[in-house]
């Protein structure tokens, strides 16, 4: 369950940026999850309330934007789509495609009050 | 209240964060490793699901390369300290990270071990991670190399099931061989799953307990502190 620690961290970080950006309280954290990442959504907000609790994210809404992966084809010189890190190109069949897109974890931005 | 109209809607506003999720535990992989480089301490980071043998696999090792190298060992475990007290015996240092609710290792941790063991220079460095094929792969804990240890009672499949592990790590050894004749496992294509995950791993056979294949992941650790 790294989902729980991943969300104590976001939390850690997010409590750091409230002394620059002068916010105690966050209403919505949008965030971004590579389908390569190894992270599972449904479980990011499962622990993410837990883990919120008695901080200045309580309450907050956690979105989610999950980001497909995308990896380069050196034999067909072409940008395929991919749902697994060991996916062959499906042109092709070749292997190993270069991950481009999609193995990232990223707070984009928090709604403060 | 709202300082406008004196209402109760309090206003809200967006600000751009723009950082990854393991930034923070990036930042304290990165001080280990700056850590470990300096002292030209090799670093080992040590995967595998439970019971795939590695505290015996680490045993044998400490054994083997003697008391020519110095050797400190870092143990995670959920709880428990049986696996630092079978390191210890072999008369080496090493500390126990109890993870408690915790699945994986992290920077942090790893970095408060280090403080309390002070390897020595031009040492080695072992951790043995928390028995998971999950959530160690997302996290880096500042190690040179992540050696991936999978025995051969279990699945041929697991590179597949578990593709970031196999993904993250430098090496995968396939331990427990002497029990190949009682078990059914097929080495060539378990070794062709390894590689399709990823194409640069290497890949090394042995029997801890047995001793068969010991002197080439020795040689590997030689190669590659230098």
């Amino acid at each position: 369950m790294h989902e729980l620690s991943l969300c104590e961290d976001m939390i850690d970080l997010l409590r750091e940026r409230a002394k620059v950006d002068h916010y105690s309280q966050i209403k919505s954290i949008q965030i971004e999850i590579g389908k390569l990442s190894c992270v599972e959504s449904y479980a990011l907000i499962f622990a993410f309330s837990a883990a919120a609790k008695g901080s200045l994210a309580e309450n907050a809404t956690l979105k989610i934007n999950e980001i497909p992966g995308q990896g380069w084809c050196d034999q067909c010189a072409s940008e395929v789509t991919i749902e697994q890190r060991f996916d062959t190109c499906p042109h092709c069949d070749y292997y190993p495609l270069e991950i481009r897109q999609g193995d990232k974890m990223r707070i984009k931005y928090v709604e403060v009050i | 209240m709202c300082s406008v109209c004196g209402c109760h809607n309090e206003q809200s506003r967006l600000i751009s964060i723009e950082q990854d999720i393991l930034s923070k535990n990036n930042r304290y992989a990165t001080i280990n490793r700056d850590y470990l480089n300096e002292r030209n301490i090799f670093c080992l980071n040590l995967v595998s699901s439970p019971g795939s043998g590695k505290t015996t696999l680490l045993c044998e090792t400490i054994k083997a390369l003697g008391h020519e190298t110095p050797i400190t060992v870092i143990e995670g475990d959920q709880q428990t300290s049986f696996d630092a007290e079978r390191i210890r015996k072999t008369g080496v240092k090493a500390v126990q990270i109890n993870t408690g609710k915790g699945c994986h290792l992290d920077g942090q941790m790893v970095g408060r071990a280090i403080d309390e063991l002070k390897p020595e220079s031009h040492s080695i460095l072992f951790i043995e991670n928390v028995g998971n094929l999950i959530c160690p792969a997302a996290f880096d804990l500042g190690e040179a190399k992540k050696v991936v240890i999978l025995s051969v009672t279990e699945g041929t499949d697991k590179p597949l099931k578990y593709p970031d592990m196999f993904h993250a790590a430098d090496l995968m050894i396939l331990n427990k061989t002497d029990l190949l004749p009682y078990v059914d496992f097929d080495i060539e294509l378990c070794f062709q799953y390894a590689l399709q995950v990823n194409p640069d791993i290497q890949i090394l056979t042995l029997s801890a307990t047995r001793g068969d294949g010991m002197k080439s992941w020795l040689n590997w650790i030689e190669q590659h502190r230098e």
